[in-house]
């Protein structure tokens, strides 16, 4: 079993906050891992520290390896993080193809020289086509982001983030304001990503999902992992129904 | 052609030379420069020391436009640090620094200027082929950049910068490409005026000449390379095609500001193109 992503001890305060406290997690590669835990417990903030968006205050970030704690979101990404956010943000004047199409050219991007002499963009239109086939936007492709609805904008954003050819997905909230079935079919895709072969860390709220395609769960409350195994042990273990319910309730009852 | 006529086409390719290659910074890249004046006049004057030192055009020209990109990436490395309308204030105060500097600086002929540039050998209507030129040379190379996957990019990091850094841009690596690139071909367009006119003094390159390019770029449609090239053209004519217009010139090109941002944001390229589909259609 490799270790494709390794967090240890992370911390981070904010002001008075301590947002998460020495939260350590090894993920294997192939792994499907749910993140949850109650609304302010910090998985965000964990998932954003991974993406290196934001610097945790101590610990460390490593990747397939490689120590990425001082590496900057964009070098990350080019050693295989992807990463969607959970208000979707796709490019609202491109096409929905184009969106797509830019980061399957995530490998000329690196250098703006590079970049400067690359006309040709039949091979990561190829691409961006399948991908788009792939979640479900096929016909979609010319029409302007800002013109899709929610549904499909969560779509396109697990499009753009698979043409970035990752070995770790990270997923934050990508089912959040979706209808039932929606949250289905979405739940459902990346699982299919995740079985052909992606390592994909999901922080989510919709627990009924959740518990339908994760193989792992970890639960973090009040910025400490305090629950960590398979989804039935998970869900039996009486210190994430005391996360969830709160401390007084569970006492009481 | 009458001097006349040859001095206003040379003034007029300046002119495109400047707005399309601010429109680079600001239409392609997002970052909003109100001191191309400072870029402009830094090669102007880079070239004409040059010039006077060794008599030599190329080496001259070429001055100008690696002393205006240095001083573009210098400036773009502070666009790294502030964003949006803090930007666009911190490149007035650049202009204002260098307008500063300059009238104090007795090497470089403080309020005089310099004068006694060297022509550069090839005559009036030479000067103003040179100028057409290197004036459709950038647009061409704004066309290509823009076509290109740096244009691609800069799209990208113009929309968005955060969302672009998660598809692994490094946004500031494009920033300052931008900078570099418009930068250079604003010092570039300093060293070919510089020898136009053989006498710059820094009044050519204050504050309102960066507001002006500004004004073209927007007025033209910001982004747009054909509706910048137009609209640089026709805000350079119209002052001399209506004469009396030319004392309230400020005044004209604020109006125009006002109303392309007020009435047709996309400036002179949207109303072109949506008058080419009202006409497509029967």
């Amino acid at each position: 079993m490799t270790v494709v992503l390794a967090l240890t001890d992370i911390s981070i305060r904010f002001g008075g906050v301590q947002a998460l406290q020495d939260a350590s997690l090894a993920v294997a590669e192939g792994e499907f891992i749910g993140l949850i835990g109650p609304n302010g417990a910090g998985k965000t903030t964990l998932l954003r520290i991974v993406a290196g968006i934001l610097r945790a205050d101590s610990g460390r970030v490593v990747l397939r390896g490689a120590d990425v704690t001082g590496d900057g979101t964009a070098a990350r990404v080019r050693k295989g993080l992807a990463l969607t956010h959970q208000i979707v943000r796709p490019f609202r004047s491109m096409t929905v193809l184009d969106n797509v199409v830019l980061a399957a050219g995530y490998h000329l991007t690196s250098d703006p020289w590079r970049a400067l002499i690359h006309v040709d963009r039949r091979a990561e239109i190829e691409r961006a086509m399948a991908i788009l086939a792939k979640v479900g936007l096929a016909g979609n492709e010319r029409k302007h982001a800002a013109a899709l609805p929610l549904g499909q904008l969560k779509r396109l954003e697990l499009a753009r983030a698979l043409a970035l050819d990752p070995s770790v997905l990270l997923l934050d909230e990508p089912l959040a304001g979706l209808n039932q079935t929606e949250a289905s079919q979405q739940a459902d895709a990346i699982a299919a990503v995740n079985a052909e072969g992606t390592t994909v860390v999901l922080v989510e709220h919709n627990l009924e999902q959740v518990v339908r395609v994760c193989r792992r769960i970890a639960v973090l409350n009040a910025g400490e992992v305090v629950s960590d195994g398979s989804p039935t042990q998970v869900m039996a273990d009486p210190v994430v129904r005391e996360a969830y319910v709160g401390d007084e309730v569970a006492a009481h009852a | 052609m009458s001097a006349y006529e040859i001095s206003l086409i040379s003034v007029i390719g300046i002119n495109v030379m400047l707005a399309v290659s601010l429109n680079m910074i600001s239409g392609f890249c997002g970052q909003i420069s109100l001191g191309h004046g400072a870029f402009y006049g830094a090669g102007a004057y880079a070239a004409a020391l040059v010039a006077v030192a060794t008599h030599n055009l190329i080496l001259a020209l070429a001055a100008g436009a690696i002393v205006g990109s240095l001083l573009g990436i210098v400036v773009g490395f502070a666009s790294l640090r502030v964003r949006s309308d803090f930007l666009a204030i911190t490149t007035i105060g650049v202009n204002f620094l260098f307008t500063g500097f300059v009238r104090k600086q007795s090497w470089l002929g403080g309020e005089m200027g310099i004068s006694a540039i060297p022509t550069s050998g090839l005559g009036a209507s030479g000067n103003m082929a040179l100028i057409i030129g290197f004036a459709i040379v950038t647009v061409a190379l704004s066309l290509y950049i823009n076509s290109s996957w740096m244009g691609f990019t800069f799209r990208a990091v113009s929309e968005d910068e955060d969302a672009a850094t998660t598809l692994a841009i490094k946004a500031s690596s494009y920033k300052l490409a931008a900078f570099g690139i418009g930068t250079a071909l604003a010092g570039l367009a300093g060293g070919l005026y510089a020898y136009f006119t053989q006498f710059i003094t820094v009044d050519a390159f204050d504050f309102i000449v960066s507001v002006m390019l500004l004004a073209m770029v927007v007025i033209g449609g910001i982004g747009s390379t054909w509706g910048v090239t137009a609209a640089a053209i026709v805000l350079t004519l119209l002052p001399e095609a209506i004469r009396f217009l030319n004392d309230y010139r400020l005044l004209v090109f604020g109006g125009l500001l006002v109303l392309v941002i007020r009435l047709a944001p996309g400036g002179m390229a949207e109303l072109f193109k949506g008058l080419l589909s009202r006409t497509a259609k029967p």
